[in-house]
């Protein structure tokens, strides 16, 4: 019943690298699977989110550590 | 009748692009967007980085602008492709190192090939005729379409009135009668036309959609090819020439000094591919250096590094100097004086 779950780093990229590799990578994943980004640009915070309305994917947690953001998404049927 | 077409939009996060999309969706045609990323894009990058403009958190407009309209947005990772484009424009550059015409042949070269893959029917782009003075003339307008390949199923709503017929009109797809005129380089009716769909809060580029029409930038990153004694550049170098002052004391060498926190914190992520100059004794700037250093030039970077410090008046300023693999030596120098940092030596 569990879907997959991976990391994808994107640290000291910047916007709108974070969210091209997040795009990426949920094209290769399916519905339910989740993905968490490390991302250390603050745009993140702001963009991946924004990609994932208009995309139908919908971002399940945020959490900010010592300058890391780590944004996970659970990809939505498309 | 029945099925309905597709139209793929180009979105570069400006008004034109918005208004172009919105006035093709309202003809009842199911539009997706694309923003093509060269690495050269406004967007977000030294915002994101400089700490006071962290404040107000920057958007990324071209997603932005997806949401307005309720449009899917495909961002595309142009940058190793896009390099050709900037070095060998086969048109030439704008008035600084802008390839326009080069670039929107390409894109729209992209966008031909991802509409026969996806089955769409054709390409929407905000372009008005006369408002950018090479890539966007009456003149130009049919070269582009045949360089890249996309021909008579490129529409220009905005200013389809100026311009020949498209296959999206020609085949009743598209009321014609409903699209444009806009032409020349008012914005006002952009403006007008944006109020009467309710845009508000829309991004007003200044210059063009991306870095190259910058002058500045333009001079470093030709100083970056001229140093390096050919036509090279990877995604590191072009994002650090949006960070930091630049300073070349030596042709084979340049310092990147951060001017505040927020530009030493992501230039200390490149640690370990530059060997980098921080201060010690003072508080100050964190920099890197770019080019093959010895000990003579690692002084000279330290002196300069100490005039933009807290310690710039001290008769001594302490700094370690740290090398790619991480070995770090302590440093002892007067830092320089204003007047001995020639003007030349700015980029
Ligand atoms: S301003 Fe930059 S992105 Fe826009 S057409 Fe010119 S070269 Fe291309």
């Amino acid at each position: 019943m569990n879907g997959r779950y991976e990391t994808i780093d994107c640290q000291r990229l910047l916007c709108p690298m974070p969210v091209i590799r997040v795009q990426d990578r949920v094209e290769q994943l399916h519905a339910g699977d989740l993905l968490t980004a490390i991302c250390t640009d603050p745009g993140a915070l702001q963009d991946i989110p924004a990609w994932c309305r208009i995309n139908g994917h919908e971002v399940v947690e945020t959490e900010t550590r010592d300058g890391e953001y780590l944004i996970t998404v659970r990809v939505g049927t498309g | 009748m029945g099925e309905s077409r597709k139209a793929l939009s180009l979105i570069s996060g400006g008004l034109d692009s918005l208004l172009a999309t919105k006035v093709v969706q309202q003809q009842g045609i199911y539009v997706e967007g694309i923003n093509y990323f060269t690495g050269f894009c406004v967007e977000g990058h030294t915002h994101a980085i400089r700490k006071r403009d962290r404040a107000r958190p920057k958007r990324n407009n071209a997603l932005w602008v997806a949401e307005q309209l309720g449009i899917k947005l495909h961002i595309v990772d142009i940058v190793d492709e896009y390099k050709d484009i900037v070095f060998n424009p086969r048109y030439g550059y704008g008035a600084n190192l802008n390839p326009c015409l080069d670039c929107k042949i390409f894109m729209l070269h992209k966008a031909a090939e991802w509409i026969d893959a996806n089955g769409f029917d054709f390409v929407i782009t905000g372009e008005v005729v006369g408002q950018r003075p090479k890539s966007q003339r009456k003149d130009t307008m049919p070269l582009v379409q045949r360089d890249s390949g996309i021909g008579d199923r490129l529409l220009r709503p905005l200013s389809a009135h100026n311009l020949p017929p498209t296959l999206p009109e020609r085949e009743g797809w598209i009321d014609r009668g409903r699209l444009y005129g806009f032409s020349g380089r008012s914005r006002k009716p952009q403006m007008a036309l944006a109020a009467e769909f309710g845009f508000e809060d829309y991004a007003q580029p200044a210059g063009g959609c991306c870095f190259l029409t910058d002058a500045n930038y333009s001079v470093k990153l030709q100083d970056l090819w001229q140093s390096r004694g050919e036509r090279r550049y990877e995604l590191d170098d072009i994002m650090l020439l949006k960070v930091g002052r630049h300073i070349r004391p030596r042709s084979h060498f340049k310092v990147i000094v951060s001017r505040e926190q927020g530009e030493g914190n992501f230039l200390s992520g490149y640690r370990k591919q530059y060997p980098s100059l921080n201060m010690i004794s003072h508080g100050g700037p964190f920099a890197l250096l770019d080019g093959e250093v010895d000990a003579e030039d690692v002084e000279l970077a330290a002196r300069i590094v100490g005039r933009y410090s807290q310690g710039r008046d001290a008769n001594e300023v302490e700094l370690e100097y740290c090398t790619r693999d991480g070995n770090k030596t302590p440093l002892r120098v007067r830092p320089m004086n204003a007047d001995e940092i020639p003007a030349e030596w700015l980029l």
